[in-house]
């Protein structure tokens, strides 16, 4: 199943994936690979074959709604690359 | 303009008031310190499971009640996948394919008479961070707040929903111009505060709305081209972008050009609405079940206990309220408009007042004083039970009408008993005729000039006895037997 350059760097794009040029051409191949396994399962008949989302047979598993502790403050931002004013501090989105 | 019909469908974005997030136990309060209502789960940290909070389900299940939209017996979960900086996990747990009712209606009053607005579905989210954009430049970045990520969100779709093959266009199911989407809107935030699902706090963007706008085409019999306003949070802006926007369409249709399918953002500051400028791509958000959270069936128990936490609906309520009560359209409109209120009016005729003369005074002194003093009704110190006995002493002939107005205003400010207050200051009305008789017999004694021209024929001065006589007595006396008293001393 052939991929094409433009389907390789539209999903790295949507993956906001850095792909070096000379890198398309190798996941076009191993991409392909992948789907072409697919198409082989796709030889099975599963028209009776109902579609299976979960492994486990498990319905309706709720919490009740009580409230129990956040994490403060510091510990939300501990991780961030960049804070400011008890915030995350990430590049500006709308131009 | 007749030319072009216009569709508008809304996709209303309701915050429900639950204690806890969706999908875990933080908090789901309104504002907070900044990143002080996040856990691991809404964080999106690698590792955690999401688990479905209970009332989400039972809230949502009443909406879908009150509309009559018709409830999946199983629904699904997915993932809606996009990245901004306001959705730590990377994707949207949203429904796609599986969702919790299809189908259902809100019913609105246009010019009149009653259209139903028909419901494409209703499904079940989560809402994102918040992303503060500064203006002013000493900060170039985007600071964001994670503490709105993972309040509950129902999402409420009218049709048509352009771009589904079985769309053909009637009007008589559709928002066809501004005035109707927000007449829908306001009626859907009255149904879900009457439900008691939602603040429907439209300053803290309890209900937000996009707005898909087209143009039918009659020549194609198909929708034109549509175009979508995101984040609508004003009914006041909303009406001014849909009306900006249609016409927009129709000066780009009527020159002869197309329609370019985009997504706008009103401003309210400059009254304009520009394509959205964002640096996100195309949208491709590649759904797929949410594989850490297993089906939802929804049972015949579960259904009945939503059953009995429907209450009776305002359409309903305004209507018994005028068959019931004898009251007029107007007052059972206004009377049935909040729960509150409408608990309120019913808890005093319960109570065993007159209905209408319940209704007057609800209507009246009641309102004046829960809006001079902002509070609300369901807190308002003088209760129903009160209330009534107050009207009963008026309608005992205990106290007249005007005496009773003070003790109301005295009832609201002490928290006292209307008959406490009638005794401590001596307010009962004097219905004693012997004792009334004296009391105009002195008053005619001291205005002997205005008693000559009475019987000269200037009969108004008639007003003037009764008046001092109702002074002289602070108000107590019984005006029919004053009334009566005057014009026996004066014939």
């Amino acid at each position: 199943m052939p991929v094409s350059r433009e389907d390789v760097l539209h999903v790295a794009a949507l993956a906001r994936l850095e792909v070096a040029p000379e890198q398309v051409e190798s996941f076009q191949r191993e991409l392909g690979a992948i789907l072409e396994h697919f198409q082989k399962l796709n030889e099975l008949d599963t028209s009776n074959v109902e579609p299976t989302s979960h492994a486990l047979a498990l319905v309706n598993v709720f919490r009740e709604d009580v409230p129990q502790p956040s994490l403060t403050q510091e510990e939300a931002l501990a991780n961030a690359p960049q804070k400011a004013f008890g915030h995350f501090r990430v590049p500006k989105v709308i131009d | 303009m007749s030319n072009y019909r216009v569709v508008i469908g809304l996709e209303i974005h309701l915050q429900l008031a639950t204690r806890t997030k969706v999908f875990c136990g933080c908090s789901n309060e309104f504002g907070g310190e900044p990143n002080t209502h996040s856990c691991p789960v809404c964080l999106g940290m690698p590792g955690v499971l999401p688990v479905f909070n209970r009332q989400v389900l039972e809230y949502a299940l009443r909406l879908a009640r009150a509309l009559s939209s018709n409830v999946s017996e199983r629904c699904r979960f997915v993932r809606k996948n996009y990245f901004y900086p306001d959705l730590p996990k990377g994707y949207q747990i949203s429904q796609f394919h599986e969702c919790l009712a299809y189908g259902g209606a809100v019913e609105i009053d246009v010019a009149g008479t009653t259209k139903r607005i028909h419901l494409d579905r209703i499904q079940i989210e989560e809402d994102a961070g918040k992303s503060l954009h500064s203006e002013d430049s000493h900060m170039e970045d985007t600071l964001v707040d994670v503490n709105r990520c993972g309040t509950p969100l129902l999402e409420i779709i009218s049709k048509p929903t352009p771009g589904s093959p079985d769309c053909v266009y009637d009007p008589s199911v559709y928002l066809n111009s501004p005035d109707e989407a927000i007449t829908y809107w306001v009626k859907l935030r009255q149904l879900t505060r009457y439900l008691g699902i939602s603040e429907c706090n439209m300053e803290e963007g309890n209900m937000r709305a996009d707005a898909n706008i087209s143009i039918w085409d009659e020549a194609r019999g198909s929708f034109g081209t549509k175009t979508e306003i995101k984040n609508l949070n004003s009914f006041k802006f909303a009406h001014r972008a849909l009306t900006q926007e249609i016409a927009r369409h129709i000066e780009i249709l009527s020159g002869g050009g197309k329609v370019k399918q985009e997504t706008m953002l009103y401003d309210s500051a400059t009254d304009t609405v520009a394509p959205m400028r964002s640096k996100e791509e195309a949208h491709d958000y590649r759904y797929f079940p949410e594989p850490d959270l297993v089906p939802v069936v929804i049972t015949e128990e579960l259904l009945a206990q939503v059953r009995k936490n429907v209450p009776e609906l305002p359409d309903e309520r305004r209507k018994r309220f005028v068959s019931q009560f004898g009251l007029t359209r107007d007052a059972a409109d206004l009377l049935s408009a909040e729960r509150a209120l409408a608990d309120y009016f019913e808890g005093v005729v319960k109570s065993g007042s007159e209905p209408r003369t319940a209704a007057n005074w609800v209507m009246g002194d009641v309102l004046r004083e829960t809006n001079a003093r902002k509070v609300d009704v369901s807190i308002f110190p003088v209760s129903p039970a009160r209330l009534a006995e107050l009207i009963a002493l008026v309608a005992s002939g205990t106290i007249n009408q005007n005496v009773a107005k003070d003790v109301f205003a005295v009832m609201v400010d002490s928290g006292k008993q209307a008959s406490q207050i009638v005794e401590e200051r001596g307010l009962a009305q004097i219905s004693d005729e012997s004792a009334l008789e004296g009391v105009v017999a002195e008053v005619m004694g001291r205005f002997p000039g205005e008693v000559q021209r009475f019987r000269a024929g200037e009969v108004k001065l008639m007003g003037f006895f009764v008046g001092q006589v109702m002074k002289a007595t602070k108000g107590r006396a019984n005006p029919a037997l004053v009334n009566d008293l005057v014009r026996k001393y004066l014939s």
